[in-house]
């Protein structure tokens, strides 16, 4: 049976971070393809090369230099082209105000980055699950708020 | 001014089917929801054009008989969460059976094989979509919310809330609130 794989990009600077990121996404079992940027502008650059495939799913590290997550998560959202792109913000912290105002924003997920593996590849798969579902069974985008 | 809409899923659907079949001067049947019989044998130009028209309005033709069963099983859900006043009190596995005319195992295997979930934990998902919707047309409480949606009290609808999204119920529905009017204000 034939089933599209998941577009996800993700934008860290952190070299180290992308590899661990890499392995969770490859260790689940749903099909993905991913793509990666090192930082906020590369990440932009990246968006509004003409022909870039939209993602299905942005994972947006909130500190990196140059450009952080939040700035990106700004610009994003004022672009309409982008509005069914989810975006999952991560952080290894995540105090009540932080999270809400970044899903105030306009961020869909919000990740309090694990230190551990396996914690990381379950958080993983549970983004990648329900975002497949509000993908393909019609469910309403606006609404898609997730914090783990 | 700030408007809040309904919407008859059923309604919106037919119309646009109908809109779009007319548009390609196909004869057509809707057998339900989810069926629609084409009264002649369209050319796959124009089955092409029809797929390309219904996929703007998020439609999708489905091909294999597997999915179309996956298919026939998110309808049963959605019309059991969204259009019965309240959830059925029997077992949800014994109604889908008898709807679909299969067996509750073979549907669950078909499902989490096809949409990478189970049944169970998408009728959750459907349900908390429903609540938020609920939620945000500010016209009940989350008692008589949780209710509506069969849960046994407003505590176990609050707990399960925040288990699938991570927010309590009050926290999603500032969070929209806070969201929406910051979007007011800047367009």
């Amino acid at each position: 049976m034939h089933i599209e794989p998941i577009h996800i990009l993700l934008a860290d600077d952190d070299e180290n971070d992308r590899l661990i990121f890499n392995d969770a996404f490859e260790e689940i079992k749903i099909k993905t393809v991913v793509n990666m940027v090192k930082d906020g502008i590369e990440l932009m650059q990246y968006l509004q090369t003409p022909g870039t495939k939209i993602p299905h799913l942005l994972f947006l590290d909130l500190n990196m230099p140059r450009k952080g997550g939040m700035e990106c998560l700004m610009e994003i959202k004022k672009l309409d082209c982008f509005k069914d792109l989810a975006i999952a913000i991560y952080s290894t912290s995540a105090s009540d105000e932080d999270v809400e105002e970044t899903f105030i924003r306009g961020a869909n997920v919000y990740i309090k980055k694990p230190s551990d593996f396996e914690q990381l590849k379950r958080i993983l798969t549970k983004v990648i699950t329900i975002n497949w579902q509000y993908h393909t069974s019609g469910l309403n985008r606006d609404v898609f708020l997730l914090n783990l | 001014m700030k408007l809040f809409l309904k919407y008859d899923f059923n309604k919106v659907c037919k119309a646009i089917l109908e809109e779009q079949l007319e548009k390609l001067q196909l004869p057509y049947y809707v057998l339900g929801l989810s069926e629609l019989e084409i009264l002649s044998t369209p050319s796959d130009t124009e089955v092409k054009q029809l797929q390309e028209q219904l996929l703007k309005y998020g439609i999708e033709i489905v091909e294999t008989p597997k999915r179309i069963l996956v298919q026939k099983t998110k309808d049963a859900i959605h019309e059991m969460v969204y259009e019965k006043d309240n959830l059925p009190v029997s077992k949800i596995s014994d109604y889908l059976a008898s709807q679909l005319h299969h067996s509750y195992g073979y549907l669950a295997n078909l499902f989490s094989e096809v949409t990478y979930t189970s049944i169970e934990n998408y009728i959750i998902l459907q349900k908390i979509e429903r609540a938020k919707q609920l939620i945000l047309t500010n016209e009940l409480t989350f008692t008589e919310i949780a209710y509506k949606l069969n849960y046994s009290s407003v505590a176990h609808f609050s707990t399960q809330f925040k288990n699938v999204t991570g927010l309590t119920p009050s926290a999603f529905q500032r969070i929209i609130s806070k969201r929406r009017n910051k979007e007011a204000d800047t367009s």
